[in-house]
């Protein structure tokens, strides 16, 4: 999801800024996960920048999505080619200001960033846990932030604020630790998949098991399942996009021809795209971390989980104030889907704001630089860090 | 909301200090087509209200919740119905009555999800939009009304003696009326005692359930 991030045009950033490690739940006391398996120890890749204040009541945790990192903001070195993947939302003076708020942002449960997951050494045999990795949920993922947080001495967020996936775990937070999120910032997310977005991520994983180097999830120390894991990649970013930013981004224009080749190269721009963004995807990520991944986010469902099938039971939970964000032309996390969280706030008589940004990029729109998305973040963050003083 | 906000009476437009005298500090108040939340604001800071917008427009919504305001972006007539019975003490619906469809239904709406409606409209008996019908025969312009018949957003002409009568026959009772003179962007007006009907350019009105 950070394909787009690139060094701010104005050179402002928090700087430097160091991948960290909490590592707890050791045997015999292992984490209990929702399915029932245990897995212990577990580790928690994170990151923090801005200053905690004395009283510690300026910490916002950010939630990243399914590619994401515990790299929100800043360099880790002088010449690093790129930011964090939220640079243009974190850091002094931006959105979420860091010369105000103390941010925090891990790694989740499962992915392959510096966390526990499928290619982390598994104790028992002392190999990559591949598919003996227990299956995991945005529950236990929030779940293992909070075990972060308490490490940290952390007790109450000002705010939860994340996109996607990043989303999901947001509203996550509201209704198991209600006590602890004072505002939320759900953005393009939704209570709970729908038959098309469970779709294209089936798709994507199939893509990915279909290639015999996946070899049932056992693949480390040997050749990767690049080819697949590459399709699965190019199938997210038609998700991400819409028809129109695709319209306007490639339309039928062709890459470095003139004509085209009749043969199965890549002719249309938007082949190549697609192509590039499968290739570096694989180095950078791990195959069976976007299996765990993407059936979690497909397993979520929030009114199921925490209001026996209803939103408002569900949301009834919740003590934080909302501002719940969605884009006009994500067809993935539909506009509906984020009206459906905000109904069911007004029904439970919580202070929520909400506003449909007009956007061109499809789902991805939150992670893109934009002016308005910052400024509504800028001023809802301000209300409630001034409210939770009073 | 930002400390050094100098928001005062006498800067907001005054039929939104008309409104804003009526309304006793702490109460919990709906604004239904909140605009840039000048009302809302003004409320939240000298009367410590407690304080929720509706408005269509994505960019205004912006605007209020970069002030700190609390505002969903939505249709007012189906946003309002997603609230509990007596969720807020007043629902205000300022200068947009005459541009809803139903505006019975929306009454109806307001009085459910708070005991005390506050309803404003430009008043179209006005001497000065009779006298040009009267006189021109086209269809009158004015200030508060400023559009030609096919481009116009407001759908319903109302009068200060129209709205008297509706709210009697959808079974509501007003509670305290003013009528006042003024330009919908002035900061100034004045209260209009003698001949309402004829003389004000607009009509704000307190409405109860009668419960």
């Amino acid at each position: 999801m950070s394909e787009y991030i690139e060094h701010d045009k104005n050179r402002i950033s928090v700087g430097i800024v160091a991948k960290q490690f909490y590592s707890f739940a050791e045997p015999p006391d292992e984490m209990v996960l929702e399915s029932g398996a245990k897995l212990g120890p577990v580790t928690l890749a994170y990151e923090t920048c801005g200053a905690l204040n004395s009283d510690k009541s300026n910490v916002i945790l950010i939630l990243h999505a399914l590619s994401g990192d515990s790299h929100v903001a800043g360099y880790y070195k002088e010449d690093d080619e790129k930011p964090g993947w939220w640079d243009v939302m974190v850091g002094p003076g931006k959105g979420i200001d860091t010369n105000r708020y103390f941010v925090i942002c891990s790694n989740i449960l499962g992915s392959c960033m510096g966390s526990s997951g499928p290619c982390t050494i598994n104790p028992k045999t002392v190999l990559a846990y591949g598919l003996d990795f227990p299956v995991v949920t945005i529950g236990d993922m929030v779940k293992a932030q909070k075990a972060l947080l308490d490490h940290l001495g952390i007790r109450k967020l000002l705010a939860v604020v994340g996109g996607s996936i990043g989303g999901m775990q947001v509203l996550e937070w509201c209704v198991r630790y209600p006590e602890m999120v004072s505002a939320a910032i759900p953005l393009a997310t939704t209570v709970k998949h729908s038959a098309l977005a469970i779709a294209f991520n089936e798709v994507a994983r199939q893509a990915i098991m279909a290639d015999p180097k996946w070899n049932h999830g056992d693949y480390y120390g040997g050749p990767k399942p690049d080819l697949g894991l590459a399709v699965a990649r190019m199938i997210g970013h038609i998700t991400y996009l819409s028809d129109e930013s695709m319209r306007l981004k490639f339309g039928r224009r062709l890459q470095d021809k003139s004509d085209f080749s009749f043969n199965f190269n890549a002719d249309f721009q938007v082949e190549s795209y697609l192509r590039y963004q499968g290739k570096k995807f694989v180095d950078r990520f791990d195959a069976n971390s976007f299996l765990y991944i993407t059936k979690a986010s497909d397993y979520y469902d929030l009114e199921k989980q925490h209001g026996e099938g209803s939103a408002f039971k569900a949301f009834a939970k919740t003590q934080a104030k909302f501002l719940v964000i969605s884009f006009t032309s994500d067809w993935l996390y539909p506009t509906y889907q984020s009206r459906a969280i905000v109904q069911a706030l007004k029904k439970n008589g919580r202070d929520v704001s909400f506003c449909e940004i007009e956007a061109e990029w499809g789902h991805d729109a939150f992670l893109l630089p934009n002016e308005r998305l910052s400024a509504l973040i800028r001023g809802f963050l301000e209300r409630v860090f001034h409210e939770s003083r009073k | 909301m930002k400390a050094e906000n100098n928001d005062t009476g006498n800067k907001m437009r005054f039929d939104l200090q008309v409104i804003a005298s009526w309304i006793e500090s702490g109460a919990r108040v709906l604004d239904l087509g909140c605009g840039e939340g000048e009302l809302l604001r003004y409320l939240i800071n000298h009367k410590q209200v407690r304080g929720t917008g509706i408005e269509r427009n994505e960019t205004k919504v912006a605007q209020c919740i970069e002030k700190g305001l609390s505002v969903l972006q939505g249709d007012i007539n189906e946003e309002v119905l997603d609230y509990p019975d007596d969720t807020f003490d007043y629902v205000i619906l300022s200068q947009t009555l005459q541009q809803v469809y139903e505006p019975a239904a929306l009454i109806r709406s307001m009085l459910r999800v708070g005991p005390k409606g506050i309803v404003s409209f430009p008043n179209f008996s006005h001497w000065g939009i009779r006298l040009q019908l009267l006189l021109s025969g086209y269809a009158p312009k004015s200030r508060q009304l400023p559009f030609e018949w096919y481009d116009t957003p407001n759908i319903r002409v109302i009068t200060i003696k129209d709205f008297r009568k509706f709210i009697h026959e959808v079974g509501f009772v007003i509670l305290r009326e003013v009528a006042i003179n003024t330009h919908s962007q002035d900061r100034h007006g004045k209260i209009i005692s003698a001949l309402p009907n004829l003389r004000a350019t607009y009509g704000i009105f307190l409405i109860g359930n009668g419960k």
